[in-house]
């Protein structure tokens, strides 16, 4: 049977509103009252820029993510990826091709900088999607990317009880891809001690 | 009752105060004033070794004239860092004279989270995400599993440095910040300035170099430049401090360290903390600068919870982060 109308579905965060609906996501830049209107007007629209440039550009490195069907000064539309946040269903497997993907955006020199297993979906038909890249940059630090990795561990320890085998899984999956995963991984070791960043959510 | 006297004198201003469980009871100080330019280090750390003995002795005759008696004094509280070193080792050299002359233990406290405890303290607010923005500061923290964790901090200069880069520059006098404040209130057109925010992280040191530009360049006037500048910088403060309250799930924050005086600043946390249904703390403009109150007060809390240094710990470190420190006066959530 048909449905007339399927549920829409609001997500507030801290600089975006996410709708979704009709097999579309929108993700609309919201107006800070606090910033000057040309510093706001700028910022949002640099940033729905950059989003769309960084998920195309993931994606053609081979790397699953949305695809974006229009951009407009503070919006992006784009497909509707079908399926379970990672925080839901993540087990070994998973983790290990999560591993795989990051490794592919890091020896591209593209940082997520919220790689939590919220931003990522596994959709019905199996596959891995990352999503939210709002705050993602190019850069080719050791530095950014351990601090990458370090918040993807971040995020296992606070969701997930078998977050030691979780993290070897990835780990394993990131060295296949990435040439220079021990470099990055003896950062994120480094980056523990300091006992830098909070885990997020 | 018991009484803790601390010493405060990281950078320009030279502090001491005597505080109670109660209220701050006696606050005595002196500011170094460097005749050009910005601070220098060995002249700032001559300048607190000449006034010590009388900064300390005001601050105690000042309790006794409250009708406390020094007898009261449980121990002696000083910053051991962060902060600039010949500045750090004069204070900690007389922290450790004291503590000896008068038989009572020495605590060395992190000057960061003094301004914090302070904070929490004078405005009553339990768990707030923190900006912490001085000359040489700009962090975001939180308090989480036993310490006060950096959620985002500066890639280079803090913004109280970049401010007072560019006030000397344009040769205004020690401290620029201020004076800068007034500049832009005057300013009405926004100039581009390079606005960066990686991930939590900030980087200020471009917008020094915008700023000259502005200037030299394209002839903008100082009053605009100053605004933009402003407006930039705190923007991205603010911003980032917001993004901390939303990973963290908090909704309280607190504004510490000397640019927090920075009315611009604190409405647009404030503005930031209504849209968001949160509440915003600011303490006392003589709280947001670097005073010996805070010391003291920290000291009380670590004295309480059994945290104190002894003689062989109580080397000074230029670098300490707030990180490094253990709170022990404070339930692990
Ligand atoms: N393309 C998409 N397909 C399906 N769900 C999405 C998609 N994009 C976002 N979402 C959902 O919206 C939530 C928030 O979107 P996200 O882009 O992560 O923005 P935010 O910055 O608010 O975290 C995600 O956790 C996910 O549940
Ligand atoms: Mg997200």
């Amino acid at each position: 049977m048909e449905k007339l109308s399927e549920e829409t579905l609001m997500i507030q965060c801290a600089e975006a509103i996410v709708e979704i609906k009709d097999g579309f996501v929108y993700k609309r830049r919201i107006e800070k009252r606090y910033r000057v209107k040309e510093i706001d007007e700028r910022i949002r629209r640099e940033r729905t820029k950059s989003e769309a440039k960084i998920i195309s550009e993931a994606r053609r490195k081979g790397v699953p993510t949305p695809i974006i069907f229009d951009i407009t000064d503070y919006e992006l539309v784009m497909e509707r990826i079908e399926g379970d946040l990672a925080r839901e269903v993540i087990n070994d497997a998973i983790s290990e091709r999560i591993g795989e993907f990051v490794g592919i955006l890091h020896k591209n020199s593209i940082i997520h900088s919220d790689l939590t297993t919220s931003n990522i979906i596994v959709s019905t038909d199996n596959i891995i999607y990352f999503i939210d890249f709002g705050l993602s940059f190019i850069e080719s630090s050791t530095e950014a990317k351990g601090v990458d990795v370090h918040v993807f561990f971040q995020s296992l320890r606070g969701t997930h009880e078998s977050y030691e085998q979780l993290k070897r899984s990835f780990i394993k999956g990131y060295r296949r891809t990435f040439p220079n995963a021990s470099h990055v991984l003896k950062r994120v070791k480094e980056i523990e001690r300091r006992g830098r960043y909070v885990e997020r959510k | 009752m018991t009484l803790i006297l601390g010493l405060e004198g990281t950078a320009w201003n030279l502090s001491v105060a005597v505080v109670s469980e109660e209220r701050v009871i006696y606050e005595a100080e002196s500011t170094y004033k460097p005749e050009y330019g910005g601070i220098h280090p060995r002249e700032a750390a001559q300048h607190h070794a000449s006034e010590l003995k009388n900064v300390v002795s005001r601050a105690l005759r000042g309790a006794e004239g409250e009708g406390f008696s020094l007898e009261e004094i449980a121990a002696i509280a000083f910053s051991q860092g962060p902060g600039m070193g010949p500045c750090l080792r004069t204070v900690a050299t007389a922290a450790r004279a004291l503590s000896i002359y008068l038989k009572i233990p020495l605590i060395g406290v992190n000057h960061c989270i003094a301004h914090i405890e302070i904070g929490r303290w004078q405005c009553g607010t339990k768990d707030p995400v923190v900006l912490y923005v001085s000359g040489a500061n700009s962090q975001v923290l939180a308090y989480r599993f036993g310490r006060y964790r950096i959620l985002g901090e500066t890639l280079d200069i803090g913004i109280g440095n970049a401010l007072d880069k560019f006030a000397r520059y344009l040769r205004l006098s020690h401290p620029g910040g201020p004076k800068i404040e007034e500049l832009a209130s005057k300013g009405t057109k926004y100039v581009y300035m390079p606005y960066v925010v990686k991930g939590m992280d900030l980087s200020f040191s471009g917008l020094t170099t915008a700023a000259k530009d502005a200037l030299d360049l394209h002839q903008h006037k100082k009053e605009d430049i100053c605004h933009s500048f402003q407006e930039t910088g705190f923007a991205m403060l603010t911003e980032v401090t917001e993004r901390a309250m939303a990973h963290c799930c908090k909704d309280e924050m607190l504004l510490a360290g000397g640019v927090g005086a920075n009315r611009r600043l604190q409405q647009m946390l404030k503005t930031m903390c209504h849209d968001r249904g949160a509440r915003f703390y600011v303490p006392e403009a003589k709280y947001l600068k670097d005073n010996g109150a805070m010391i003291a007060y920290l000291g009380l809390l670590m004295l309480k919870s059994g945290d104190t240094t002894p003689i062989e710990k109580s080397a000074v470190n230029p670098n300490y982060r707030p990180d490094e420190v253990e709170v022990t006066w404070r339930d692990v959530e």
